[in-house]
């Protein structure tokens, strides 16, 4: 092993000279060319999270749900089926080459899911960018959402819900949060495991080229520099081999001689090598001349931080190795012995018959912990000094109402959802439209429903508050539809974590995000940190996305938003507090980022989602809808407009007591919901949330082609829904 | 009866296709592999949705070239009955087998919507349990779904659309077309009747709670076409 000047290769692939200290340590010599880049890619932020790792140790994972954790995605069990998801971000890559670093984000998610041996039956994606008047800025969101629809739409896999928000703060730094869910028979689940001595490691997949290399270590985990070419760090995705890949990978499983699976993705064959191995306690032998390469002399360094796609690396029964092969070369796929199991306890990697890498496995996967100082922002106490005596009382409310309407992070997301395939699959029963989803099971009576939250906004007033109210806004989502919250995925994007104040930031979210979990009950089961997301402009708004699945009892009951017929009573349920903080209305309205956000009370949102659950468990509402951004108008727009045939209200605000018509209209305090039902069924609805202690307000009547709202005497707004469908779902552009 | 669907490396709705034949529908139905040259005695040829190759060079271009289109083109030429749904469709007129070619979207983009649809015609093995001028509602999804016919034969072919693109009223008119199809055409059928190609997807709109389930009688039409001939 012949090794020239190893510090500064380290240096050079991003580590740190106390990691390369330890990396001696380790190894009691120097390290070759090979073991430096397989340790930098392993112990880079994106594969080894070594600032945040202490700080996930207070997540739950015990819940109401019994909790699956795996090692590349966990999940749920329910009725005897495994339900497994993850989010994942994909944002430098996509902010550097917008379509295939999306395309290659969903392709990784599913890899992930496919991983556990479940079949990916749902994408979702949180999108966060700059202002489409930002030329950039609208050129990085289509092609984002290009990339998504290239990749999901070929790979077979629906793409049915997600969020999308524009907001200065993502200008230089986008994200793109992808979320996968699978199903599985529980004991068909698969670990990412290689065990038993004389097994042999199986690569199937794509071929290796020299495309992604570094992708995780110098990509993912720094910050944009003023002037880097990193495009050559972003991998190109192909979807036609990824959908092969599936269904190959699902029949390898099904014969039974496969002992682990893990996806190729960030520090491809590094990763996936070393993580088997030391899941599995035991080592492998890795001879590199047997990997399929797409080019010719790549270097050996080369092949183990490859980041080419659609890769998947087996260990398979010794004897069975055929079998296995021939089901991905009738997928027109690579199946390639490339090593074995060894009892070693070592990751050892040949190559032209020298040995290039000599690793123990446990230590390659237990990179170095931080927790650097941290300091709250200077900038909050500044944002959060707003009173709502220094914003005039407006005059003419529709005129707001167009703007908010229309606005691009209020309108209808049809033009973007419209381009995925959101019914391949078919199971999705609640389509698309208000982001949440639900899915049927085949051959079940339950479903699943699954939603993704985050207002980035919030989180910058406050992080805490911020991450708490995510959480609460899922689980009110899901409920809206009928659906018991059951488990949570989060990507949690933030700054540079060396810097103090976005630690600070990253700690503070945290907390408010385990804090809400374990209030509810809810096990967070998968997740994934990303850091570094700022460039010399500033960093983004702090961003703890989070991605919840709920179980509906009974599926044939879910429960929409939208108003179905004409003289149905319109109810507001829980509490409208005074506050406009951190609103759309203030940003979008009066150009103000301020806080303080809406404060969370999570007893008053459990409360909430009970009700919601059991009103629609025992047929009492026909339609329901969470409120969140835009307040109580959007969700009175939302109700008349997002049916086919929009239907008019008649709404009086003057029971919700002596507030401003402003905060009546667009204030977003959390808890809260709007209802639809019968007459007759009043009195049910005055029963349960007497019993769950939500208070509850009637406040107007479906039917007619306006939506009319008042307070008392005085006419707020009264506009044809026909036109506030228009302008709603014609925000975005066509 | 048997139903067999075709599995194309790529093809992703061919699990749909058989949930709602062999589950929904409860008729036999086997899958039938691309490289196979052996229609294994079925009654009915589904070519069903999805990226078959990618859709790599063109969509269903090199589908076509498998071994088991071949067997098809046969199939259909004697008479038997085919329906290729989406990129089914794609590859029926890459290969020849229904006329005109299926162009990218006017606008360019993937749409996938639940769109409404006349039935034009009910003469057909796949249409019987359809009312002429019904208006049913089918979802569809792709980017290459502008069907194109070249200018000489129209006239002909304007007695092959079995379904147009319409309002939910039944009105046929450009804004009602989502991606440019000459004529609104959503569904073409051969000249013989027993090909039948569309861009929506039947298989999604089989079952109430999907949100329609117009689509279950294209399949129930070749059903009971098939028992009547039986008896005959």
């Amino acid at each position: 092993m012949e090794v020239t000047n190893g510090a500064n290769i380290a240096k050079e692939l991003g580590l740190r000279e106390e990691e390369y200290e330890r990396i001696l340590t380790i190894l009691g010599r120097v390290p070759t060319p090979t073991e430096i880049a397989m340790f930098s890619v392993e112990w880079s932020e994106h594969c080894g999270y070594p600032h945040s790792r202490k700080w996930l140790e207070l997540l739950p994972r015990e819940g109401e749900f019994s909790p699956l954790l795996g090692e590349d995605a966990g999940g749920i069990v329910y009725d005897g089926l495994a339900i497994v998801f993850k989010m994942e971000s994909h944002n430098h890559p996509s902010q550097i080459e917008p379509k295939q670093g999306a395309a290659t984000g969903i392709g990784g998610i599913i890899r992930d899911i496919l991983g556990s041996g479940a079949r990916p039956i749902a994408c979702l994606d949180s999108l966060h960018f700059g202002p489409l008047e930002d030329q950039r800025s609208l050129y990085v969101y289509r092609g984002v959402v290009e990339g998504i629809a290239f990749y999901g739409n070929c790979v077979g896999v629906p793409t049915v819900a997600g969020e999308l928000y524009f907001y200065p703060a993502f200008r230089g730094n986008c994200l793109v949060n992808v979320m996968c869910l699978g199903i599985a028979p529980r004991e068909n689940l698969t670990q990412a495991k290689a065990q038993g001595e004389g097994n042999y490691i199986v690569y199937v997949g794509n071929k290796t080229g020299r495309d992604g290399i570094g992708g995780c270590s110098i990509l993912a985990s720094q910050e944009f520099g003023v002037k880097e070419e990193k495009r050559p760090s972003v991998q190109i995705g192909d979807p036609f081999a990824e959908k092969c890949l599936i269904e190959a990978t699902l029949e390898a499983l099904n014969t039974g001689y496969v002992v682990g699976v893990k996806d190729m993705g960030a520090a491809g064959l590094t990763c996936s090598t070393s993580e088997m191995a030391a899941s599995g306690e035991s080592g492998v032998e890795i001879n590199l001349d047997l990997v399929p390469l797409r080019e010719e002399e790549m270097e050996p360094w080369e092949i183990m931080m490859s980041e080419s796609q659609e890769r998947m690396l087996l260990c398979v029964r010794r004897g069975y190795e055929e079998d296995i092969i021939q089901i991905f070369r009738k997928w027109g796929l690579e199946g390639e012995i490339i090593g074995e199991v060894k009892d070693t306890g070592r990751v050892t990697i040949k190559y032209q018959g020298e040995v290039v890498a000599d690793i123990p496995a446990l230590e390659l996967t237990k990179p170095p912990v931080y927790t650097p100082p941290r300091e709250k922002p200077l900038y909050l106490d500044e944002v959060n000094n707003f009173s709502l005596e220094s914003i005039p009382l407006p005059s003419d409310y529709e005129e707001i109402l167009w703007r908010m309407v229309s606005s691009e992070n209020l309108s209808s997301r049809r033009p973007v959802f419209e381009q995925y395939d959101h019914m391949v699959g078919i199971n999705t029963v609640l389509l698309p439209g208000l982001g949440t989803v639900v899915l049927r099971v085949k051959g079940k009576k339950w479903g699943i429903a699954v939603t993704t939250d985050c207002n980035p906004l919030y989180c910058y007033l406050s992080p805490r508050e911020g991450a708490k109210m995510a959480v609460a806004e899922a689980a009110r989502n899901l409920s809206a539809c009928g659906a018991k919250p059951a488990g949570v995925t989060d990507c949690l994007n933030f700054g540079n974590p060396e810097k103090p104040d976005r630690y600070w930031q990253f700690v503070e979210a945290i907390e408010g995000l385990s804090e809400a979990c374990r209030f509810f009950g809810i096990p967070v089961v998968s997740g994934n940190v990303s850091f570094y997301n700022e460039n010399p402009q500033g960093t983004i708004f702090p961003t703890p996305t989070i991605g919840m699945v709920g179980i509906i009892e009974d599926v044939e009951k879910v429960v929409s938003a939208g108003f179905r017929e004409d003289d149905l009573i319109v109810v507001l349920l829980g509490e409208t507090k005074e506050e406009l903080g951190g609103s759309e209305y203030l940003r979008v309205i009066h150009h103000r980022e301020e806080g303080p956000p809406p404060q969370v009370d999570l007893q008053r949102e459990k409360n909430l989602q009970e009700l919601l659950i059991t009103l629609v468990r025992e047929g009492v509402v026909s339609s329901a809808i969470d409120l969140s951004e835009g307040g109580l108008i959007l969700a009175l727009v939302e109700s008349s407009v997002i049916k086919e045939n929009p239907r008019g209200a008649i709404v009086d605000l003057e029971c919700l007591g002596d507030m401003r018509e402003d905060v009546l209209l667009f204030g977003e305090s959390g808890g809260r919901a709007l209802v639809s039902l019968r007459g007759e069924s009043l009195s049910s609805l005055h029963r349960l949330s007497g019993e769950l202690g939500v208070p509850y307000q009637v406040i107007g009547k479906t039917g007619g082609e306006k939506l009319i709202i008042k307070k008392g005497e005085k006419l707020l707004v009264s506009l044809p829904v026909e036109e506030l469908k228009n302008c709603w779902e014609r925000g975005l552009g066509e | 009866m048997k139903f067999g669907i075709v599995v194309f490396p790529g093809s992703n709705c061919d699990y749909d296709c058989y949930h709602v034949l062999s589950q929904v529908l409860g008729v036999e139905t086997v899958f039938i592999w691309y490289g196979d040259r052996n229609l294994k005695d079925c009654d009915c040829i589904v070519l069903p949705g999805g990226f078959s190759y990618g859709d790599y060079l063109r969509a269903g271009a090199i589908a076509r070239f498998s071994p088991v289109m071949e067997k098809v083109k046969e199939f259909a030429e004697n008479g038997g009955l085919v329906i290729g749904i989406c990129n089914g469709f794609q590859v029926l007129t890459e290969a020849g087998i229904l006329p005109g070619a299926l162009l990218p979207n006017r606008d360019g983009r993937f749409i996938c919507r639940h769109v409404y649809l006349r039935v034009e015609n009910n003469q057909t093995p796949f249409t019987l349990l359809f009312t002429p001028g019904e208006v049913v509602k089918i979802p569809i999804a792709h980017q290459q779904g502008n069907f194109f016919i070249d200018p000489l034969c129209q006239e002909e072919a304007k007695k092959q659309v079995v379904f147009r693109y319409c309002s939910s009223e039944g009105e046929v008119g450009s804004r009602y077309n989502p991606n440019g199809s000459w004529e609104n055409a959503a569904g073409i059928i051969s000249r013989e009747g027993n090909v039948l190609g569309m861009m929506p997807h039947p298989e999604r709109a089989a079952e109430a709670i999907l949100g329609s389930a117009d689509g279950r009688r294209v399949f129930l039409s070749v059903i009971k076409w098939w028992e009547e001939k039986k008896w005959k």
